[in-house]
């Protein structure tokens, strides 16, 4: 399942949905990436823009590699767009499945993939002024490791 | 043709998305970006540097080769900052 919303979300709400009745899940793992605080300066507010419509077809085409590639029982990818305070949750995956090892490596195969396949742009406000994000060769090599894998 | 642009391409552009009309013979996004490249000086520096733009056709990703079609929605956007 995947939610593009501007709304906070609840990881213990989000959790006990998706996994709460269920008797065949041993092992669920979540990330959740939050706004972080810049190294040289005082963040005022980190502003989420994306596609809508592509953002939600990326994810879930990113969702649907991750339900082939790893034995999972559920998953949920929720990504928050606009205006973000510092400290503010972005992004929540959760990943849950019979055995520990998929749901902790599908988790971080569904962050990989995102940070380079779901169109979002982040806007850093500061005492230094305001700066769009550069994207990480880091974050480039991320995938590449899934893609030597496979 | 529908156009939308992204980020500080989107802020140097002016506009978030444009409709324009260009001549038949551009079949491809490589020579979109040559023509819209000559439509202003705003869009001159938005798409001066050709190795960091991406490309969306129909919301899917695209090389820039790719090859455009009338009524295609075409996207351009610096790279992705998600998660």
């Amino acid at each position: 399942m995947i939610r593009v919303q501007a709304e906070d979300f609840d990881v213990g709400a989000e959790m006990a949905a998706l996994t709460g009745a269920r008797k065949d899940i041993g092992a669920v793992v979540n990330f959740i990436g939050k706004v972080r605080d810049l190294e040289d300066g005082a963040l005022s507010a980190m502003t989420l823009e994306h596609y809508p419509g592509m953002t939600e077809k990326m994810l879930a085409d990113i969702e649907a590699q991750a339900l082939e590639r790893f034995d999972l029982q559920e998953t949920l990818i929720v990504h928050r767009y606009g205006k973000l305070e510092p400290g503010a949750q972005i992004v929540l995956v959760i990943t849950a499945s019979a055995h520990r090892q998929a749901a902790f490596e599908a988790c971080a195969f569904l962050m990989d993939w995102l940070k380079t396949k779901a169109p979002f742009w982040k806007l850093e406000e500061s005492d230094k002024g305001r700066t769009w994000v550069e994207a990480k060769q880091a974050d480039n090599d991320a995938v590449d490791r899934w893609q030597e894998q496979s | 043709m529908n156009i939308h642009y992204f980020a500080w391409m989107r802020e140097q552009i002016g506009k978030s998305v444009e409709t324009e009309s260009p001549p038949a013979h551009i079949d491809n996004i490589d020579d979109l970006l040559d023509w819209l490249t000559n439509l202003s000086p705003a869009h001159a520096e938005a798409l001066a540097d050709r190795t960091i733009i991406g490309v969306a056709v129909n919301k899917e990703f695209v090389e820039p080769g790719a090859k455009l079609e009338d009524g295609d929605e075409v996207a351009l956007f610096p790279p992705i900052t998600g998660g």
